[in-house]
């Protein structure tokens, strides 16, 4: 189970071509500088979650690689299909569960769309919810089905724009089993935003913190999962990442920062 | 006509040894009714004035027999039905192009606006000097009583639809047509089904302004011609016929909100 969750780039010689390739990026609103020489690469099949306090740009990177919106300068190539998660489901009220799903794909019969959506339901544990309407769904639910609508087209890159953290916490455990399996399974790319430290540490194979409009830090976790959040080598890369995000508690203090949470930084 | 047309009763449970309030409700109309019917009977109402219930149910059994008052009823119908055709896709029409882009906005929404204002009705010695004397002129007035509540409530029902559907439609890949099908006219629905609610009333009332003038056929000219020849029962049963059919309309459009609106109980 363990070996199965972990990333598959670890296997890939390093010359595949990135999943993700950006660079120089920069997106202003006014004088507001949002975006600002960001350099990101993601590989194929690799989690990365990006964490940043709020308002340091992460839905703005997310919409600019996901194509609804287009940067000032600076580049943002994706190999494959990207497709996007938020955090508020979006399930179009108007349409039942299934018909919601199968819009995420633009190929096939009306007949092929509907079976593939129904399939990724089963994925997502929603068999029985396929011909119902979306406000009859729990928050957890809309957010399984939202989840399948991103799949639904075997994307190269998924991004995940805070998709947990309207969840309650015993439901956004069992979405993060979830998204590990469907990972694993679909072996996309996977962009998570979160500004839940934990649940970075908890799924990534890489978290980046977004700061000042470009990437300050990037911590590599290359530990199995499923991974314990008391697990000594966690408790170190949370007081390093609490510490890049610039939160000092006594509870982030009291945590040793050791030498390996120093190695990690690069 | 009311101006704000309800989307959805509220039913209060009936309380238990309470008298039944439709029972209630139904005493002060039987009872003026009564009273009606006693002052004609007793000469104190005139016949030539107003005839009494009785009478008027006897017109329209007459009506009914000798086949006038269908015919009636399918020209004043049909009038309804192409004056609202009409007005309908022009309303709706216009909605949706100033609803979808600022341009069309700019150049749809303030004529729109300024012709809103004035009273429709004022219109008809102009559409006879345009239209003459036939069916032209009243489906023309129909259609512009029609088309502006039409045309408001759509308008505000597409400006009406949450960004973020729209987002997330893009985000998917769907096309300009495609977010028109899926996400903008689906949620600008509700508003225009108010507005369809508010424009066949208008289309009533118009088609009794309008079958005062110049008419050979239908309900109206059943009514005038009965009026001029002192038959007050016929013209009262005219009239009931105008409130059946607004009724009936209404229903109709009711049972179409219960099922394109689902949605919104699942
Ligand atoms: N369309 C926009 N117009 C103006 N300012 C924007 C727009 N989108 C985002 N911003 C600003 O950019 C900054 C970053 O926003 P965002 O990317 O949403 O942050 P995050 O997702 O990290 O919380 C914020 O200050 C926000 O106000
Ligand atoms: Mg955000």
């Amino acid at each position: 189970m363990a070996t199965r969750l972990n990333a598959p780039h670890a296997l890939r010689p390093p010359t595949v071509p990135p999943t993700v390739q950006v660079r120089g990026l920069r997106r202003a609103f006014g004088d507001t500088v949002v975006l600002d020489d960001l350099d990101l690469d993601v590989a194929p099949g690799e989690l990365v979650a990006l964490l940043g306090r709020s308002g340091s740009g992460k839905s703005t990177l997310l919409r600019l690689l996901a194509g609804l919106d287009a940067p000032d300068a600076g580049t943002a190539e994706v190999d494959g299909v990207t497709s996007v998660a938020f955090q508020e489901p979006r399930l179009l009220p108007w349409r039942r569960v299934a018909q919601n799903v199968a819009l995420g794909l633009r190929t096939g019969s009306r007949r092929e769309r509907d079976e593939r959506a129904r399939q990724l339901l089963g994925e997502v544990g929603l068999t029985e919810k396929a011909d119902v309407w979306p406000v009859t769904l729990s928050g957890g639910q809309a957010q399984r089905a939202s989840l399948a609508r991103a799949l639904v087209s075997e994307p190269g890159l998924l991004l995940l724009d805070e998709p947990f953290s309207a969840l309650d916490a015993l439901t956004r455990i069992e979405m993060h089993d979830l998204l590990l399996r469907v990972w694993a399974r679909h072996r996309a790319s996977v962009l998570l935003v979160t500004h839940d430290v934990d649940e970075a540490l908890l799924l990534a194979d890489r978290v980046i913190v977004l700061d000042q409009g470009s990437v300050a830090h990037s911590l590599r976790l290359d530990l199995p999962r499923p991974r314990a959040l008391h697990d000594p080598r966690l408790v170190a890369h949370r007081a390093t990442l609490l510490d890049q995000l610039g939160v000092r508690t006594a509870h982030a203090a009291a945590s040793p920062t050791t030498d390996t949470a120093q190695e990690a930084v690069s | 006509m009311s101006l704000t047309a309800p989307l959805a009763r509220t039913r209060r449970p009936r309380r238990p040894g309470q008298p039944r309030r439709a029972w209630r409700r139904a005493i002060s109309p039987l009872a003026l009714l009564a009273v009606w019917q006693l002052a004609s009977s007793t000469g104190v109402l005139p016949r030539e004035k107003l005839d009494s219930p009785l009478n008027v149910l006897d017109s329209l059994v007459g009506l009914w027999t000798d086949g006038r008052l269908l015919d009636a009823i399918q020209v004043s119908v049909t009038r309804v039905l192409v004056g609202f055709a009409l007005g309908a896709v022009v309303g709706v029409g216009l909605a949706v192009v100033a609803g979808l882009s600022r341009i069309g906005e700019d150049v749809v929404d303030a004529p729109m606006q300024m012709l809103r204002t004035l009273p429709h009705f004022g219109l008809l010695p102009l559409f006879i000097l345009w239209f003459g004397i036939d069916e032209a002129p009243k489906y023309a007035l129909i259609a512009l009583g029609v088309a502006f509540p039409l045309y408001v409530n759509t308008f505000a029902g597409i400006r009406g639809v949450d960004p973020k559907y729209l987002d997330a439609a893009r985000a998917f890949g769907l096309g300009w047509t495609e977010r028109l099908r899926h996400v903008v006219l689906p949620g600008a629905l509700p508003s225009t089904l108010v507005g369809l609610r508010l424009s066949l009333g208008v289309a009533w009332l118009t088609l009794i302004v309008a079958e005062q003038i110049n008419t050979t056929a239908g309900i109206g000219y059943l009514v005038s011609d009965a009026a001029g020849f002192g038959r007050t029962g016929e013209v009262v049963a005219g009239l009931l016929i105008y409130s059946v059919l607004g009724l009936l309309t209404d229903a109709l459009v009711r049972i179409l909100e219960r099922k394109a609106l689902a949605w919104r109980l699942g």
